[in-house]
């Protein structure tokens, strides 16, 4: 669990450059989750890695997550500070016809590969990745699967009934 | 020279002709699909073009169809190499999202089990890393030890490779005195062998000929590219979840980070070698201060009640049938839990929306994310090299696929 003060402060830093881009604070479990604007994203996380106090230098895992209530597409960073141990994860939220955010392969470059597996399960633009194509699926396909309206299973099947299983 | 210009009127000695090599997918040097498309210079190569995806089986994907305690078997199949470690990080961030307060004894257990997985894991790499340098002898004891692991996990669990050990609790139940049997067994017969196969291969002039300065990375790189686990350490960096997000009471043990200092694979190759000995201190210590206790905390919404009460009991049925159903309430939640796992941080980023399975479910995938570094690191190194480099890296096609 990180203290409250050490959380008080980077959301602090923050604050002091892009008060306006902080949309919420919280702390989900032990980890503090921060939701900003989407547009300056790259530039805060740069601003973090620089920060001779914050330094998140380390890019943990990076992900998608699709909200069809709010039709958007949440982006997750997660960045670890491996000299005093602390973590952060930060949110933006992208409208779902047209996620677009700008590349953090020019922070880290282990960014490449987490962003080519966005773009291929949710269709996230990455704007400036060098080599922006699927990954993990086939080039022909047309979907981006993970998105929810896709459900796993053909839904006209006739000889399968698990309404009973809740699904 | 003057031959020359008139005979080959094509000749122009600046531009260096490259010729394709399609190393894979299923190539049997590459222990895994994996298909790299290299750009070689005679025997050099100048770049590389991974393809992954070939076993993907979308795990993330399936997850959001399964109750929480069917997503386990899918756990498994990420690092095949070391089972146990996923199965139980999985438990832990189904746990850490209900808030469940789990024994002292099921914590020890599990460090006895991860810690038996760890082993089994550096075990087959280091083994590997000795084949592709043409020492098949080690590969063969080493693996006749493997096979006693998977024998203790038989023994408690039933199931050997993809071995869906452990409830979300707990365990299934205690381990038998068969179970302590075999692992006093493995105690005492392993450490001899990993000491034979030491001395076969650590001060060994052709395989630190082959291993020294072969495929390194700096400790800035591998960070810039988030390596993790033994990868990163053997470049220097003594990151270990283990030491700095301590779970399952790894805060009660006493052992040391090995780090590397070049990040080549004859350091990979070490710090692999010493971590297994430090996994047998700490099976060896979970084992003396091993408490006494129930073997799975008090979870009736998760953890299936005993056969007998389901039969005798209206409320233990109830439980039955709802946890098979999976019909149980779960809180709202965003949780993320990272173990050590074979080859780096392992995470579980769940997203649980109070439904009866996750809304989202991302694996952290520590193979995923530093074999992008592959193609830097091979780069300028020798066919044969780069095989090796691979092998030392330790990348598991299952978990790099998902």
């Amino acid at each position: 669990m990180m203290e409250q003060a050490l959380q008080d402060k980077i959301i602090n830093t923050i604050k002091l450059k892009f008060e306006d881009q902080v949309l919420h604070t919280e702390t989900l479990y032990d980890f503090l989750t921060i939701t900003l604007r989407a547009d300056k994203v790259i530039g805060i996380i740069r601003y973090l890695y620089d920060h001779p106090d914050m330094k998140f230098q380390y890019l943990t895992t990076l992900c998608g997550v699709h909200y069809p209530e709010l039709q958007q597409i949440a982006i997750m960073y997660q960045l670890h500070n491996l000299y005093n141990n602390m973590r952060l994860r930060l949110k933006i939220y992208l409208p779902e016809s047209n996620p677009t955010v700008p590349t953090l392969t020019t922070v880290f470059q282990a960014a490449n590969w987490m962003e080519r597996e966005t773009y291929d399960f949710y269709g996230v633009l990455f704007e400036g990745h060098p080599n922006l194509k699927r990954i993990l699926n086939v080039d022909e396909m047309i979907i981006f699967p993970m998105r929810k309206e896709y459900p796993l299973e053909d839904q006209i099947r006739q000889d399968k009934n698990d309404s009973m299983f809740g699904r | 020279m003057e031959l020359k210009e008139t005979t080959d009127q094509f000749y122009q000695p600046e531009e260096k002709q490259y010729s394709y090599l399609n190393l894979g997918p299923t190539h049997p040097a590459t222990h895994g699909i994996f298909q790299n498309v290299l750009k070689m210079d005679g025997e050099v190569i100048v770049d590389s073009t991974p393809t992954i995806g070939y076993i993907h089986r979308a795990f993330e994907k399936l997850a959001e169809r399964r109750p929480f305690y069917q997503v386990t078997p899918i756990t498994d199949r990420l690092n095949y190499c070391s089972a146990p470690i996923n199965n139980i990080g999985w438990h832990m961030t189904v746990e850490k999202l209900l808030g469940v307060e789990i024994p002292k004894r099921v914590q020890y257990l599990r460090v006895i089990i991860m810690e038996l997985a760890r082993i089994t894991d550096h075990l087959i790499c280091n083994a590997v890393i000795g084949v592709d340098t043409g020492a098949l002898t080690g590969f063969v004891y080493m693996f006749q030890q493997r096979e006693l692991v998977y024998e203790i996990y038989e023994e408690i669990c039933g199931a050997r490779l993809t071995s869906n050990i452990g409830r979300i609790g707990g365990f299934e139940r205690d381990f038998s005195p068969k179970a302590w049997e075999k692992i006093d067994r493995f105690l005492k017969e392993f450490p001899v062998v990993l000491k034979e196969f030491e001395n076969l291969l650590k001060r060994n002039r052709i395989f630190i000929d082959r291993t020294v300065g072969i495929g390194g990375i700096t400790a800035e790189k591998a960070l810039n590219y988030s390596f993790s686990g033994p990868n990163l350490r053997a470049a220097g960096v003594d990151y270990d979840v283990r030491v700095a997000l301590p779970y399952s009471s790894y805060q009660d043990f006493d052992f040391v980070i090995p780090v590397g200092l070049n990040g080549d694979v004859y350091d990979r190759f070490m710090v692999r070698q010493e971590e297994m000995w430090q996994s047998l201190s700490i099976i060896r210590q979970a084992i003396e201060k091993l408490p006494d206790g129930p073997f799975h905390a008090d979870v009736p919404d998760f953890y299936l009640p005993p056969k007998e009460e389901v039969y005798n009991n209206m409320e233990a049925l109830i439980y039955h049938f709802k946890i098979v159903m999976g019909e149980t309430d779960v809180p709202k939640g965003e949780v993320y839990h990272a173990v050590e796992g074979g080859n780096g941080e392992l995470g579980f980023y769940l997203i649980s929306d109070g439904g009866r399975t996750p809304f989202r479910l991302h694996f952290r995938r520590p193979c995923f994310i530093f074999y992008q570094a592959y193609p830097e690191m091979i780069k300028g190194s020798m066919l044969s090299d780069a095989i090796l480099t691979m092998s030392s890296m330790n990348v598991i096609a299952g978990e790099l696929d998902a």
